[in-house]
């Protein structure tokens, strides 16, 4: 059988939602592969998701490499208690939504597991645009089996986020 | 619906023990697009190299893009004899995921690749985005990531390497 870039599962949603659930993940696939484009209730221009997995609470770490309208910035954060993704907020402009695609190979090894994520908020606007490039690292060695996404400022992802899982 | 693959799985590879390098060779050009993704633990800080069918000349550049959680930066090499693909310093203890495009492989024009390096190392690490240029007409048939220290990437180091096809 020929091997695919295989969508596992989406969530395009209807109406708003406070968290979005992948659960049961197989462990059929070498690497994963999850696509958002978001948009939360949060009243500012951004937001960030935040991407637990496995049901963890620490263990999770992350270097970003971000440009705006004028200036490249690198932060970081360890030893935190989810991955974090920069996303569209309420006020940026009508009908967009963020651009979000994070990388995670070998997903079911028994190594801490890296990922990569891109991110774009591109609005028309001078402020906010964004681009990230982030790697992140999650220090555990557990087979990945479930995402959950929930918005760290705002309290519901709004309709029409998207949400979708691929296995290659 | 015929079951046609547009993401193929050509070739993998796992060490069983640290080496130098890893090497795909007879990559047929059946595809239109390449993807390598490599998940690397390194034995001790060096860069990683990657040539294309055992080209030494100084056909190769690169350009990157590089933050550290507190600076940013950014590098150019030209006239080299490999793409020099920086780690920023040492991966020594966590993984990092290397993850490599390469346009048009098989095509007549020069070579364009694309690459993610995530190397985050809880408190330290890099996120780096480059693209490299290798000038030569030929189709890529064997791709070869190197280290150029020795026997550096360490025992369970993973290569994938996809084919994509134009849909």
């Amino acid at each position: 059988m020929a091997s695919k870039y295989t969508l596992i599962s989406s969530q395009v949603l209807g109406s708003s939602a406070a968290s979005v659930t992948f659960s049961s993940i197989p462990s059929t696939y070498k690497d994963l592969v999850l696509r958002i484009s978001v948009r939360t209730n949060n009243a500012g221009d951004g937001d960030n998701t935040l991407l637990k997995i496995n049901g963890l609470t620490s263990g999770y770490s992350y270097t970003n490499l971000f440009g705006d309208a004028s200036t490249a910035t690198s932060n970081n954060a360890s030893s935190t208690t989810s991955w974090s993704i920069r996303v569209d907020g309420n006020t940026s402009t009508s009908n967009t939504f963020s651009t979000n695609e994070i990388y995670i190979p070998n997903y079911s090894g028994s190594t801490y597991k890296p990922a990569s994520g891109i991110s774009s908020m591109e609005n028309n606007v001078a402020n906010p645009v964004y681009t990230f490039a982030s790697a992140y690292l999650l220090s555990n060695t557990a087979a990945i089996s479930s995402f959950v996404l929930t918005p760290q400022v705002g309290t519901n992802f709004l309709t029409n986020s998207s949400f979708y899982l691929y296995g290659i | 619906m015929a079951d046609t693959a547009t993401y193929d799985l050509i070739a993998s590879q796992t060490l069983a023990s640290a080496a130098s390098s890893i090497t795909f060779s007879s990559i047929a050009a059946s595809w239109t697009d390449l993807r390598i993704v490599f998940n690397v633990t390194a034995v001790s800080t060096d860069n990683l190299y990657v040539r294309y069918n055992g080209d030494t000349a100084s056909n190769y550049s690169i350009t990157e893009l590089w933050g550290d959680g507190a600076s940013t930066g950014s590098l150019q090499t030209s006239n080299a004899a490999f793409l020099y693909i920086t780690d920023k310093g040492s991966i020594t203890t966590t993984p990092a995921l290397y993850a490599f495009d390469i346009f048009s492989y098989a095509g007549s024009a020069y070579k364009t690749t694309l690459w993610n390096i995530a190397n985050d190392r809880n408190g330290s690490g890099y996120s780096t985005s480059g693209v490299g240029l290798w000038r030569s007409t030929s189709a890529i048939t064997s791709v070869n990531l190197y280290s150029p220290g020795g026997s550096n990437l360490a025992a369970g180091t993973t290569a994938y390497l996809y084919g994509i096809k134009a849909a």
